[in-house]
């Protein structure tokens, strides 16, 4: 493995250096058919689950085919992605928000053929390549974080959970059948690096345990600075501690106020807080970010702690059907699952979704829980 | 051969969903085989190696991964993050495993060869795996060690003619939804206007100067598609301030059941006719529309814009032609005193290209000097409004005072007036005062 330099002068780090230039324009990289018709769209249809027909002023016709993926894939996939791209649409393809691909192509037949291949491409182990869904009123791919794949912080992986998920919801994925679109999402601990927290069904790793302290280790390796500053409830401060007769620079976690969010583990490597029956995942429901007949709104906890139960956390998948079941058998149609939760009443979403109410799904967080509590006599029995 | 066991990874392989299990075992025979004889510039198993750690996360419950140590590319300061296994021994590939962030193109359109470039990129000088895409929106190369970092770099600015993304407390990549490109409910350009300010505020972008991070995100319309409200600090999300254009013969086309509504969202199970009273009158949150005798009207005075009507009969309504966007600020995650939506700043904009984007760049700067002068460390603009306030923000932003800035208005009289909102200031003479009144 001989070292091969790109050009990089390291003993002159500014010599021919070029910074600061941005992205490539996306216009360079756009189908012939999107650029002569960009911003002449007059609408769209979806011809069946993940084939949509856009239509230009003009009368041309672009057929979209949409694909699911493992937002994690290697550069062997991504080749083989462009191989489909270069057979079927001129080297062109799109990314969706949600890790998804789409394929444009300029006639039906094209798309038809297009998906067909698509559906019939499978990894070794058995599961699809590019299955063809995600659109209208069904459920999309899930936005997610690393997880155990590559975060420091995670209180459960984040692949794993959403393959598990994937794959009991997946008839959903191929169907326009539930009364809107669902959106699931799936952060792997309190930072939200996903930003989960406006999604139909959200799955949120947690911790339940305060950060270990490993003084011998602080001492010699922490900012103490840093980690007393990177708490948000500013639970820890400096301290000293004797161990075997010797003295050390440490730091103390008034355990009550932690919330569990790993800050202090970014900044010091010597407070882990991970751990086996510590950890696990909270499910979130009932939030959204279109403005479509309701207002954007947030998700909220419903279940506040499932253990991690890999490879495929069969408990947690098995709640997020029975919630995805009981909303999709008594929603209205174009009801978000949120929407559907306020008309009928959280007291009743519990009942229906066969869900346990407890002491943890009280708000109790600083100013904002009061708002949580009900302040009228109307409620349901 | 697999290097390691995963009996619990396997598990993962089967069902419907794409195994990314399946996918990183395909990398690993690849590089294994080494068809092209690439010379790998990391350990060519790394992607077995992360593989066997992540075996061992499934069965510890534990995550293996280290923070620590800052690395990076020479006069940047984010769009590399430093990432340490706990394991090194068991796990050498991945021993040094650090992510970079490449700066996406605008709604995420790519040609073939661009895509096979980077490829080929992270193929030599990296491990091969990514994120199509991470959830800020850049493309994620996941794993390489620290020496490879400049390489990496300077292949990317000298070759591909691309730029590394954000990380750490600068602006982070703004995003956007493809827009115009595609959609006929986007209201301006957003991936012009995404491009536009990405490229303006590179040094923003990749120095961090800011108390935290800052967010830019870029909706065409309500429907929201890349979440801007709920996930940046600026969301710029497209709107219209006249009527929503309607087309007779296509209403009474969705009455009569020629054409599918919802632009064939909901064809997935029987629904029954359709019904344009119950499902969109009926529905409409300002109850603005009215269907009598085969026609359609709506007051478009009280219309909110929700797009209801206009996603359940694309073929009869359409977005207005007076367009614009509305800026909405403040919007992030829980972290710490909860979750914040942003809330509306600027309620009507024209996004002028031809007067480069200027107003919209008065409005970013000013909210930057002041959020720069007075937002605490690790404070995003979200919180340093609640606790300064909303009308501190609207002035640093240089725009008027406006009741749609509120849900509704205050609900104590705790107002915080200053002396110069007060007639002859504060002013004032005991000695006067006393002559008026006793002790
Ligand atoms: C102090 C709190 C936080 C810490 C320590 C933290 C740490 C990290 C780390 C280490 C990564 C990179 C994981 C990797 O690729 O190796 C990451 C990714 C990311 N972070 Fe955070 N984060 C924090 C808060 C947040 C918050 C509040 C947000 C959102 C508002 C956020 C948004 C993101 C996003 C979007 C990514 C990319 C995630 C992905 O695509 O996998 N982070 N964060
Ligand atoms: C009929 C009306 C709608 C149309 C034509 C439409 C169009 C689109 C388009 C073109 C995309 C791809 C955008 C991109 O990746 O940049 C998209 C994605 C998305 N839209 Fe919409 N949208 C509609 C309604 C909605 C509504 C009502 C919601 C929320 C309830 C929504 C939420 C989303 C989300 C979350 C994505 C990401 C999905 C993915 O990547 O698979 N959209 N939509
Ligand atoms: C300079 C400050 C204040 C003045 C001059 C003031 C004056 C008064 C007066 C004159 C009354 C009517 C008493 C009556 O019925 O004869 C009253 C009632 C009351 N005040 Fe204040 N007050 C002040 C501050 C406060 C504060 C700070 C609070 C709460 C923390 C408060 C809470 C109340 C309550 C609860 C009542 C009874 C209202 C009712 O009739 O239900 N007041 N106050
Ligand atoms: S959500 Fe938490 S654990 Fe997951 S990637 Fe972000 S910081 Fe890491
Ligand atoms: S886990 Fe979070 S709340 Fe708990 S001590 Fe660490 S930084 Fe503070
Ligand atoms: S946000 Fe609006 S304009 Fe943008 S893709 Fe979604 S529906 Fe279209
Ligand atoms: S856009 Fe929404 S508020 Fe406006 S007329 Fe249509 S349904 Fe009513």
């Amino acid at each position: 493995m001989a070292f091969i330099s790109s050009g990089y002068n390291p003993e002159k780090p500014m010599e021919n250096r070029i910074t600061d230039i941005g992205p490539r324009e996306y216009k360079e990289f756009l189908p012939p058919i999107i650029e002569k018709n960009f911003g002449k769209w007059l609408y769209h249809e979806i011809l069946e689950p993940g084939l949509l027909m856009h239509k230009a002023e003009s009368g041309d016709e672009v057929y979209t085919v949409r694909c699911g993926g493992a937002r994690l894939m290697s550069v062997t996939h991504i080749r083989e992605i462009c191989d489909i791209a270069d057979k079927f649409c001129d080297g062109h393809l799109r990314f969706t928000t949600r890790n998804n691909i789409e394929f444009m192509v300029d006639s039906l037949d094209k798309a038809k053929e297009l998906k067909k291949f698509l559906n019939e491409q499978k990894f070794a182990g058995g599961s699809y390549k590019y299955p063809v869904g995600g659109t209208g009123a069904g459920v999309t791919n899930i936005v997610h974080t690393q997880g155990w794949v590559h975060c420091h912080t995670p209180a459960t992986d984040a692949s794993g959970t959403v393959k598990a998920t994937m794959d009991v919801v997946f008839e959903e994925f191929q169907n326009m059948r539930l009364p809107a679109p669902v959106r699931i999402s799936m952060a792997c601990c309190l930072n939200m690096c996903g930003a989960v927290h406006c999604s139909d069904i959200a799955i949120l790793g947690i911790h339940r345990k305060p950060p270990m302290i490993d003084h011998k280790v602080l001492d010699n390796i922490c900012e103490v600075p840093l980690a007393v500053a990177a708490c948000p409830t500013g639970a820890i401060r400096p301290t000293k501690v004797e161990i075997d007769g010797k003295s050390y620079k440490s730091v103390a976690v008034k355990e009550e106020r932690c919330m569990f969010c790993g800050n202090c583990y970014t900044m010091c490597p010597a407070m882990p807080l991970s751990d086996k029956e510590g950890d696990g995942v909270a499910l979130m429901v009932g939030g959204k970010i279109s403005n479509r007949i309701t207002k954007p709104a947030f998700s909220k906890v419903v279940v506040p702690f499932i253990p991690n139960e890999p490879p495929r956390w069969p408990t947690m998948t098995k709640v997020i059907k029975q919630i995805l079941d009981a909303y999709a058998e008594d929603a209205r149609k174009y009801e978000r699952l949120g929407d559907w939760a306020n008309r009928i009443g959280w007291e009743r979403f519990f009942e229906k979704c066969g869900l346990e109410f407890t002491e943890h799904l009280i708000d109790d967080f600083r100013d904002p829980a009061y708002y949580t509590w009900r302040q009228t006599t109307q409620f349901k029995f | 051969m697999a290097k390691h066991k995963t009996p619990l990874l396997d598990q993962l392989e089967s069902g419907p969903w794409p195994s990314f299990v399946s996918d990183i075992k395909l990398e690993c025979e690849n590089r294994a085989k080494n068809e092209k004889g690439v010379e790998f510039q990391i350990p060519a198993d790394c992607p077995e190696d992360l593989l066997g750690v992540l075996e061992l996360s499934y069965v510890d419950g534990e995550t293996h991964w280290k923070h620590g140590g800052i690395v990076g590319v020479f006069g940047y300061g984010g769009g590399v993050i430093g990432r340490y296994c706990d394991q090194p021994e068991m796990f050498p590939g991945v021993a040094h495993f650090h992510t970079i962030r490449v700066n996406q193109p605008s709604g995420k359109y790519y040609t073939t060869e661009f895509l096979r470039q980077l490829c080929d990129l992270w193929e030599f000088r990296g491990s091969g795996l990514t994120n199509m895409h991470g959830a800020t929106g850049d493309i994620v190369f996941i794993g390489t060690t620290t020496p490879q970092l400049e390489e990496i770099f300077f292949e990317l600015t000298h070759n591909l003619n691309t730029d590394l993304g954000g990380s750490g407390s600068n602006l982070r990549t703004p995003a956007t939804c493809l827009g115009m490109s595609r959609c006929e409910y986007a209201c301006y350009d957003t991936q012009a206007l995404c491009f536009n300010l990405t490229n303006e505020y590179q040094d923003e972008l990749h120095r961090p100067a800011f108390p935290y991070k800052f967010k830019f995100k870029f909706d065409g319309c309500p429907n929201g598609c890349v979440a801007s409200i709920a996930r940046s600090d600026f969301s710029v999300i497209g709107t219209w301030r006249d009527e929503i254009r309607i087309d007779q013969e296509a209403v009474a086309g969705y009455v009569g059941g020629e054409l599918a509504p919802n632009a064939g969202a909901h064809a997935g199970r029987d629904w029954g006719k359709f019904d344009i009273q119950k499902e969109v009158i009926d529905l409409c949150p300002s109850e603005c529309m009215c269907y009598e005798d085969g026609k359609l009207s709506i007051n478009d005075k009280e219309c909110v814009r929700c797009m209801h009507c206009i996603n359940t009969m694309p073929r009869a309504l359409r977005i207005g032609n007076d367009r614009g966007a509305s800026i909405f600020v403040g919007a992030k995650a829980p972290i710490l005193d909860g979750a914040q939506m942003g809330s509306l700043l600027v309620p009507f904009v024209k996004v002028d290209a031809g007067n480069d984007y200027q107003e919209i760049k008065d409005i970013v700067e000013g909210i930057w000097d002041l959020w720069m002068e007075e937002g605490k460390n690790r404070e995003r603009l979200g919180e340093t409004m609640k606790r300064m306030g909303f009308q501190k923000i609207i002035e640093a932003a240089g725009v008027p005072f406006d009741v749609r800035q509120v849900q509704e208005p205050r609900t104590n009289p705790y107002i915080f007036w200053k002396a110069e909102d007060v007639e002859g200031g504060w002013d004032r003479d005991i000695v006067e005062y006393r002559k008026r009144h006793q002790q």
